[in-house]
């Protein structure tokens, strides 16, 4: 049987500010096989990062709250365990790293004492003269001549700094890597390199990941599984294969892959999704996408679809939700 | 023929290190012409900030000339430069990071227009504050919401609105959207080349994504270590990439397909120090077509087609 090191159920999330309530998750369930690598994607304000700061249970003080759900890590339900046994979990099971990288890095420690500090906390073991051996390791890893070890944060282009925070993640061999957006300040090439890290770590350590991104490149490079979130909620999940190659798919995904600007041709305009994704204060009752989508029926204004899935593809969509439901994977014609 | 807007000429900022001189901007010529952009692309790290940066001389440049409309700016004092600042405006990365979270949407627009004192009454300035947001397709009831409130591509709207407060001629964009996704990326982009066509903007823009410079620059720089390494108008970059390096970019860009999914090709070799850097060619040390031509000093830009210069060894014609 497959292991699932992740498995989130039915999670609803709400940030209450000073005159909102905003629904962020509303219902998300998701799971991470052990080894395997998630890609979740889904346009701006979708909850990617709520979804990963919920698992690290770091929403932020009395303005984000966990209403209802529950979060397994390798069986354990995180949402059950006090803030001291988290602290223990977070930097050595669990590591996140941060979309701003000045959230995890000291403006006033040069970087190498910063990743020296993070290898001798999850290596003991390891001398004075290995840990500076395996800094200088790490940052030529990530593209940055180890020599520049003695500088600080402000010193460093903003990729740069991104960069060292990978550094530092990848120091603490977690079993859980939550990477929000980690590679966007990035070029192609020093990312793939960054990748090609990840991807390392991955088969040494069977490390699980959840690695957030708007590039569907990206994900079709490195992910062994997507998950499509929009509004709060995953709309569309499967394997890289049913995501990028079966032909059925929620109308937000293909709206969504039609809006990456082609590199091999020419268009003078882009073709952003039309309308805006709904108010999270204020939700519609039905399917969140129905506003902007072109198959909209009836129904999808009024009843919240419910999940079809077959084999390891989910998708909440009432296009899918008749007696019929999702088509056998060979069959190719498009919706 | 006529002047650029924009033009530096042997451009460079070091900036003095612990362990040595960093050569952030080291030697670099551009041209910008008026209506224009100019993209410029490459490494993490490579200066595209820094000469961002130096161009509208929010960092002094260490040697070098920036000229604007073909004078000198380097050599204006506070109050010129002070005037100079109406028409050069900076676009930053992070909407979020460069915008106050204690002022409101119209207290942010308006910050430019009062510091400038280009309008004083309260009424002129609000007014003036509507008709941004309406250029930038901000809602006009948003004028009293904070930024925090927002999502990445309104508050991007902001940044945008703000810097077109003073009615700028040239506008350095700095990543002004890679931190938005595909969609909401498209929605700023076209918007900035709108507005391009309504106000004949001029605008150095600079990304790490060529998928995003190549639908809105006329001409492209690429840069490595501080200096400029290939230069062309943009369907010539695209289809005859010359340079190594900018071959390697291209060839690295991930396809949203399975049928690209392949072995992670990562450039090889050890990446070179900007402090204190040896003479020859920086990406020597990563170059698949490295030769022993490539240590010697002297290179620089050639052009080895209309419009379009690379600075290889490759096509070093000239002797050296
Ligand atoms: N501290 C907060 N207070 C109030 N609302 C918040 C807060 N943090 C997030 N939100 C709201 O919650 C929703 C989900 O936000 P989240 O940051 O999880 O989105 P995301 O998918 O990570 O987006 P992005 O791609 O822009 O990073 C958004 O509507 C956002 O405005
Ligand atoms: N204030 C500073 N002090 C010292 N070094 C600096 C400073 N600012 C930048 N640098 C160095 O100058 C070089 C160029 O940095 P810059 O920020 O211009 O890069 P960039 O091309 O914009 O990179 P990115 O794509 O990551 O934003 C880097 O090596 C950086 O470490
Ligand atoms: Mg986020
Ligand atoms: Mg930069």
């Amino acid at each position: 049987m497959r292991q699932n090191l992740l498995e989130i159920k039915d999670l609803h999330v709400m940030y209450r500010t000073d005159d909102d309530q905003i629904y962020a998750l509303n219902g998300v369930n998701l799971k991470v096989e052990l080894g395997k690598t998630l890609g979740l994607v889904g346009e701006t304000g979708a909850g990617k990062t709520t979804t990963a700061l919920s698992i690290m249970r770091l929403l932020p003080d009395r303005v984000g709250f966990i209403q209802r759900g529950e979060i397994y890590l390798a069986g354990q339900n995180l949402l059950k365990l006090s803030e001291g046994e988290m602290r223990l979990l977070r930097g050595n099971e669990i590591s996140m790293i941060f979309q701003d990288p000045m959230t995890s890095l000291n403006p006033i420690h040069t970087v190498g004492k910063q990743i020296a500090e993070v290898l001798e906390l999850h290596n003991p073991e390891l001398k004075k003269g290995m840990i500076e051996a395996k800094v200088d390791e790490l940052m030529e890893m990530v593209g940055i001549p180890a020599d520049r070890k003695g500088e600080y944060p402000h010193q460093f282009s903003g990729g740069m700094k991104q960069r060292i925070v990978i550094a530092m993640a990848l120091a603490c061999n977690p079993k859980l890597l939550l990477a929000d957006e980690p590679t966007t300040a990035l070029d192609v090439t020093i990312q793939a390199q960054v990748l090609k890290m990840m991807n390392k770590l991955k088969e040494k350590l069977k490390t699980s990941m959840i690695l957030i991104t708007h590039d569907l490149g990206v994900v079709a490079q490195i992910c062994d599984a997507v998950a499509i979130m929009y509004a709060g909620e995953i709309i569309e999940m499967g394997t890289v294969e049913d995501i990028f190659n079966n032909q059925q798919h929620h109308p937000y995904t293909v709206a969504l892959f039609g809006s990456i600007p082609d590199m091999t041709q020419k268009t003078d305009r882009l073709n952003p999704i039309a309308g805006l994704m709904p108010d999270p204060a204020s939700l519609p009752p039905g399917c969140r996408f129905a506003e902007r989508c072109p198959h909209c029926l009836e129904i999808c204004r009024t009843t919240s679809p419910r999940v079809v899935s077959k084999q390891s593809h989910q998708i909440k969509c009432h296009l899918f939700t008749g007696a019929e439901g999702l088509r056998d994977q060979d069959q190719k014609t498009r919706i | 023929m006529d002047v650029p807007l924009i033009q530096t000429k042997n451009l460079k900022k070091y900036f003095n290190n612990k362990t040595g001189s960093l050569h952030a901007v080291d030697g670099v010529n551009i041209s910008i012409n008026e209506g224009e952009t100019l993209g410029v692309v490459g490494e993490s790290g490579c200066g595209k900030s820094t000469l961002g940066r130096v161009v509208l001389r929010l960092l002094e440049p260490t040697d070098g000339e920036v000229l604007f409309a073909g004078e000198s700016i380097l050599s204006y004092n506070r109050k010129k430069m002070k005037d100079m600042r109406k028409q050069m405006q900076i676009i930053f990365q992070d909407p979020f990071a460069s915008l106050n979270p204690r002022m409101t949407l119209s207290e942010i627009i308006a910050e430019p227009i009062k510091v400038c004192k280009v309008l004083t009454k309260k009424k002129d300035i609000l007014e003036r504050v509507f008709e941004l947001m309406k250029t930038v397709g901000l809602a006009e009831r948003f004028v009293n919401t904070y930024p925090h409130e927002l999502d990445g591509g309104r508050r991007q709207r902001i940044g945008v609105a703000r810097a077109l407060a003073l009615n700028p001629q040239f506008i350095v964009c700095d990543e002004p959207v890679s931190a938005l996704d595909v969609s909401i990326q498209a929605q700023i982009l076209n918007l900035m080349m709108d507005l391009q066509d309504s106000l004949g903007l001029t605008y150095m823009f600079i990304s790490h994504d060529l998928s995003v410079v190549k639908h809105i620059s006329a001409h492209i720089a690429v840069m490595y270590l501080g200096q400029c390494v290939e230069m062309a108008a943009t369907d010539q970059l695209f289809e005859n990439p010359s340079h190594p390096y900018t071959r390697a970019l291209l060839d690295a860009i991930p396809i949203p397909s399975l049928k690209h999914r392949k072995e992670i090709n990562v450039i090889q070799g050890e990446v070179t120090s900007p402090i204190n850097p040896k003479p020859g060619c920086r990406f020597a040390p990563r170059c698949p077509q490295v030769s022993s031509d490539c240590l010697l000093p002297g290179l620089s830009l050639q052009e080895i087609e209309p419009d379009h210069f690379v600075a290889c060894t490759l096509y070093q014609e000239q002797e050296r």
